[in-house]
């Protein structure tokens, strides 16, 4: 009698948490979109056809920044994406169990240091290195390669994971052929594992659109269209760390929209890759 | 059901609210609201049943509210215009913005028209200035920062009319780019650039016009890019709460909290 009360308590509360965390996230949508509606409302073209942002002068024109988002992900990912597979390949590797064991684990530290320690390693290690190149050094090229590196764990441990529950089988089988490690890794393991590549790729951008401090910090924020590597680029999180706390009525309501936008955008990228196959959460 | 009688006690811990009479209401501009926010934090740790309120909507909207006692309170960051007289001023801090270079940069002192020239891009060497042959690297912050506000508005300029080569968001992020990128040009709260050159940063405040940016000449007012932090109260204000606030606000009491934002005590 007793313990069925606690079960049915206990399955109670689960159900209440779970409906809460439900709860927020449509909280948060619905609150995002009530704040951008006055501008959203005026015309939604706006923030394509605008001639500049210039909030002051309610000209809207989020373009550049998104392109600017659009940029540094697509840069940080083909960045990341070598690195992070190769190393989840080494270190998933049985031969090198000891070596490839410390690698996994700088790679989880790598994994839990904040962005903004991202950023101002970038300033003082990256930015300089790139002022020699073409001053002043912070630009598209300076922000794609701190945000690769923050990417790099987040893939790594994506493949890695998918490595290691893919079948023994592939592997004796592969040896058993004489197959070399490159012809295992390109004919077999690539193609074996490639929708949790993908899936890694699109946690990735997802995360790589969401991140904000590390990418302000090294990136320029100058509003415009990026033409070359070593143009500075503001991204759409970025427009809205500088900009948020001073920003009032319509100003404020655009940056909303943007945050929306990015919601919208990153909540349908983790949608798809639920959808596609199975996740493996790291 | 559960849920519902759930919400309902959440609601009712939010509506229930201290004493009406202890409370002070603080409104206006956006520069002050944190400072007078850390002060009302200590003040209400001192004196337990006080409540303070801040909240932020410009220092237009300070003066206004103070005019009509909506609130007991305004925050304005400039000192009172001459129409202004029907409301009391009480200076509590001063904001000074330095000009501040990297260390790579030989020059001392700069003239407002040099100034302007190199944030217009008319000088992009730093030896067009005697200085050594280095590109200009113009860092400037993002639109509607107060320090930004008062610069643009010592050298007359727009928004809009700068050609910047990076845009930053607050002091540090702006001092961590001076200090690690050569010929960087930039200007911060003068109370965060001598933190940060004691902290040992590779950044120099310039001389504006003959006069050191230190937070000396700018409590004493001869520097020239810098701007009063006041509140302001109706004279009508009769509340002895409020004043004893006001009171402890304006004293030398408050230096440390003042210090800790990079902003001027007004009493050193």
């Amino acid at each position: 009698m007793y313990q069925q009360n606690s079960n049915k308590i206990f399955l109670n509360l689960l159900r209440l948490m779970s409906f809460t965390s439900g709860l927020i996230v449509l909280m948060i949508i619905f609150f995002v979109s009530k704040e951008s509606w006055p501008v959203i409302s005026i015309d939604p073209k706006k923030f394509f056809l605008d001639l500049l942002w210039d909030p002051s002068r309610q000209q809207f024109n989020l373009l550049p920044m998104a392109l600017g988002s659009l940029f540094v992900t697509l840069g940080a990912i083909i960045i990341a994406l070598p690195i992070g597979f190769m190393t989840a390949v080494f270190y998933s590797n049985t031969r090198f169990r000891k070596f490839g064991r410390i690698i996994q684990t700088t790679i989880e530290i790598l994994a839990g240091i904040p962005s903004v320690v991202f950023g101002f390693w970038g300033i003082v290690a990256i930015v300089p290195i790139i002022y020699k190149i073409s001053p002043p050094g912070a630009n598209l090229l300076a922000a794609a390669i701190v945000l690769s590196v923050m990417l790099i764990p987040t893939i790594t441990l994506f493949i890695s994971n998918a490595i290691k529950s893919a079948p023994v089988e592939w592997e004796l089988g592969a040896r058993g052929l004489g197959l070399d490690e490159s012809q295992f890794v390109f004919n077999i393991l690539i193609p074996g594992i490639k929708s949790q590549i993908f899936n890694s790729i699109l946690i990735a951008v997802g995360r790589a659109l969401g991140e904000t401090m590390a990418v302000l910090m090294v990136s320029g924020n100058i509003i415009k269209v990026p033409l070359s590597v070593f143009d500075p680029i503001r991204t759409l999180t970025s427009n809205i760390a500088l900009e948020m706390a001073y920003a009032m009525d319509h100003h404020r309501a655009a940056l909303f929209s943007s945050g929306l936008f990015l919601l919208l955008i990153v909540s349908s990228l983790s949608v798809i890759a639920n959808r596609k196959g199975r996740a493996f959460y790291a | 059901m559960r849920l519902l009688a759930l919400s309902v006690l959440f609601a009712f811990g939010c509506i229930n609210k201290p004493n009406q009479s202890n409370r002070i209401s603080v409104t206006g501009s956006s520069t002050v609201a944190p400072l007078i926010a850390e002060i009302a934090k200590e003040y209400e740790s001192k004196h337990p049943n006080i409540r303070i309120d801040v909240q932020t909507g410009g220092s237009s909207r300070g003066i206004l509210d103070a005019r009509q006692q909506t609130s007991d309170i305004g925050m304005v960051s400039r000192a009172l215009k001459p129409a202004e007289n029907d409301i009391k001023p009480v200076l509590i801090a001063r904001d000074g913005v330095g000009v501040v270079v990297n260390s790579s940069v030989t020059i001392d002192a700069l003239s407002k028209a040099d100034l302007t020239k190199l944030y217009l891009k008319k000088i992009q060497n730093w030896s067009e200035l005697g200085g050594p042959d280095l590109k200009v690297t113009v860092i400037h912050k993002a639109q509607g920062r107060s320090t930004a506000e008062v610069f643009l508005e010592y050298l007359s300029l727009q928004y809009t009319n700068v050609q910047a080569d990076i845009i930053i968001g607050d002091n540090e992020q702006a001092i961590k780019n001076i200090d690690s990128i050569p010929g960087a040009i930039g200007y911060v709260s003068i109370g965060a650039a001598e933190y940060s050159m004691k902290q040992g940063s590779k950044i120099k405040l310039l001389e504006l016009e003959g006069i050191a940016a230190t937070t000396k000449t700018v409590a004493n007012g001869t520097y020239p890019i810098s701007r009063e932090l006041n509140i302001v109260l109706n004279p009508k204000q009769d509340k002895t709460h409020v004043q004893k606030f006001v009171e402890y606000a304006s004293s030398a009491q408050t230096n440390e909290i003042v210090r800790s934002l990079d902003f001027v005590p007004a009493k050193l």
